[in-house]
């Protein structure tokens, strides 16, 4: 029905959207490539040690094809699960990593929060001080401090050195710099208006912080809390010089110490140990994903 | 409620001086605005009266105390700010009751307060939304709403429409006087449009460079400003400057603007101005409304002149004119049938009894 299309847009003209499409075309190839690189090299280790989790020790030294099981087996997560020495090292790692987390949160936000607002003298000094700590490597704090806790222990006779609890007092020197970086960009980016007003209000510095402050901030708080359990609960070099009891271990230290006997490596144990503690981190990131990336990104995208 | 004010009060940011002694007394329900170009003090003196800054020298006074080591919360004020500042995860009602809920009111109290105050600002349906689903108009409203449940001695506003477009702007301005006419709480306002400023406010305080240029009810200011900026700043299309000098003619006292253009002075603005020396370097200052097109009849200190348009812009109730006076753009108001044109000849007569007379050097109104 040629009588039906009728131009009412009066002299067609051909639009080319053609080269805009196509750089986007382009890009967007390039991206797909480099993701699905990325995506490769880091998931492969993780289902590799998933693969070998799953194998009998049998299979493992008979070296047949490393990406398959013939004869899948759950004996090492039985074995694990089972082994009171493993539960150990988890509720140590536990109690560790929610430790250090409160303890973190408790200094680095109100530490962040007077150094994002109550201007005091040296305050802009300070904060780039607190930056500064997190860019020494641990590497280079271990010997000194275990000097430093040793000569304590000496002094006082309170015995911190392979007690689990003095990774609570070493852990902090890593997360509570970077936490508190983190949350004072979130908090600079809160305009400064919020404040003032609650202080009109009749709020009190304290009262800003814990009714406007965090709630407004909690993206951000969420996303340092993520950072310090990570931390804390992947820590090796510490935790490796630092205790040495079968008892007072965390996981990373415990599944290295205990299940390598000599040069005998127990693979499917120390894979399955891996994976498991692997999980919390693992599970809480799922939950907590859209926070954490709005938390990272807020500096960037408000005003 | 409570009066204001401030003596001799002094801010200065290490090198900077940003306020330079102002003197103001604020009555009791009074509607004071501060207006000025951005950078005249005019924020830090409301920062200051609201206790957000420490005033380096002088004292501020509400309600006979002296305030000046008091913490704003005790200094029983609310504020609007500019951006509103309303408190992202809190809903509307609870950012119009967290002062009231801070203080420990009771509940039954903070509920009838809350209601009232969105009653009156005709936000009752909103009350439990959260700030970012309300448009700027409704932020605004809720930002006066938080203001009004405390019910405090003085309000300050900073800038409280400057986010607005300009239809909401005029909509929200008869709006705060509504509020005002109502709760009748002494209000500072801030703002750097003259026209905000003129509508709102009981007494204006012009602010420039730190200091008070002028005090005085919006005709006053419009009609006898004291100074050049006053002058200059009130009004829109600004009041036109013309460079002249006082003649003897004849026993008659003349204006002279050109070579060719020279006026008499009305009786009443002669006697005025009979002591200035002749020689001074003075300047004319005339709004536009008083630059029409000739009337037929002639009036007492209306002078007629005849010049070439420069440029016209029809405004429908009237037409702005642009025309040349010795290189020196001069503004007029004319009858939208006077037959302006652009480019075209026009007879215009200036009303000298509105006239004003100002020292070029010193910028004082004589």
């Amino acid at each position: 029905m040629s009588t039906l299309t009728i131009d009412k847009a009066g002299p067609t003209r051909k639009v080319k959207y053609g080269s805009m499409s196509r750089d986007r075309a382009w890009a967007l190839r390039w991206s797909y490539f480099f993701l699905v690189l990325f995506a490769i090299f880091s998931l492969v280790p993780p289902i590799y040690m998933l693969i070998t989790s799953l194998k009998g020790s049998a299979e493992i030294s008979a070296a047949t094809n490393p990406w398959w099981v013939f004869h899948p087996t759950l004996e090492n997560y039985a074995g694990l699960l089972t082994s009171n020495q493993f539960l150990t090292f988890f509720r140590n790692s536990a109690l560790v990593s929610i430790f250090v987390v409160t303890i973190t949160m408790l200094i680095s936000v109100p530490a962040a929060f007077a150094l994002a607002r109550m201007k005091f003298w040296g305050s802009a000094t300070l904060a780039t001080g607190v930056f500064l700590t997190y860019l020494i490597p641990d590497s280079l704090l271990f010997i000194p401090l275990f000097k430093m806790f040793a000569t304590i222990g000496d002094w006082t006779g309170i015995q911190l050195i392979n007690r689990w609890y003095v990774l609570l007092f070493i852990y902090p020197t890593l997360t509570v710099p970077f936490c508190t970086w983190i949350m004072i960009g979130y908090f600079a980016s809160i305009p400064k208006e919020l404040d003032e007003a609650a202080i009109i209000d009749g709020a009190s510095w304290f009262q800003t912080l814990t009714r406007i402050f965090i709630p407004v901030a909690l993206p951000g708080l969420i996303a340092a809390t993520i950072f310090a359990f990570t931390v804390s609960w992947a820590q090796f070099l510490y935790p490796m010089v630092f205790t040495t009891s079968a008892d007072q271990l965390v996981l990373p230290a415990g599944i290295i110490t205990t299940l390598i006997k000599g040069d005998v490596f127990n693979w499917g144990q120390i894979m399955t140990g891996a994976l498991l503690g692997a999980a919390p981190p693992l599970i809480i990131y799922a939950f907590l994903m859209d926070y954490y990336i709005a938390g990272l990104t807020a500096g960037a995208t408000k005003g | 409620m409570a009066d204001v004010t401030l003596r001799k009060v002094i801010k200065r940011y290490d090198e900077v001086e940003a306020v330079r002694g102002i003197d103001l007394d604020i009555a009791d329900h009074e509607f004071v605005v501060l207006v000025g170009p951005s950078g005249c003090g005019k924020s830090t003196t409301l920062r200051m009266i609201a206790g957000l800054e420490d005033i380096t020298d002088g004292d501020i006074m509400i309600g006979g105390d002296v305030v000046n080591d008091v913490p704003p919360k005790d200094r029983d004020i609310a504020m609007v700010f500019q951006n509103y500042a309303l408190y992202p995860h809190m809903t509307v009602a609870e950012n119009m009751s967290f002062g009231l809920r801070l203080k420990h009111y009771p509940k039954a109290e903070i509920k009838s307060r809350v209601t009232e105050a969105a009653r009156m600002l005709d936000i009752t349906d909103l009350i439990d939304r959260k700030p970012k689903q309300l448009s700027g108009g409704q932020r605004q409203r809720v930002a006066m709403g938080r203001a009004i449940v405390r019910n405090p001695k003085v309000f300050l506003f900073d800038e409280p429409l400057s986010n607005l477009d300009a239809k909401l702007r005029v909509q929200m301005r008869i709006e705060i006087k509504k509020v005002h006419q109502k709760v009748r709480t002494t209000t500072v306002y801030v703002t750097h449009d003259q026209v905000e400023a003129m509508t709102l406010a009981d007494r204006v305080v012009v602010m420039n460079n730190g200091r008070i240029e002028q005090i005085g009810t919006p005709n006053d200011l419009y009609h006898k400003p004291a100074t050049r900026f006053v002058a200059g700043f009130i009004g829109s299309p600004a009041m036109n400057f013309v460079p002249c000098r006082l003649e003897e003619a004849g026993g008659k006292l003349n204006i002279r603007l050109t070579d060719r253009i020279a006026f008499p002075l009305p009786p009443a603005r002669a006697a005025r101005y009979q002591n200035v020396a002749r020689s001074e370097k003075l300047l004319l200052g005339i709004r536009p409304e008083h630059i029409t097109e000739a009337k037929p009849h002639s009036e007492p200190g209306v002078e007629n002149f005849d010049t070439v348009l420069d440029v016209t812009e029809p405004m429908g109730m009237e037409t702005l004119i642009y025309f040349l006076l010795d290189g020196l753009e001069v503004c007029g108001r004319v009858n939208p049938n006077a037959g302006a044109r652009d480019g075209g000849p026009l007879r215009l007569a200036v009303d000298l009894n509105n006239m004003h007379l100002l020292n070029e050097g010193t910028g004082v109104v004589l």
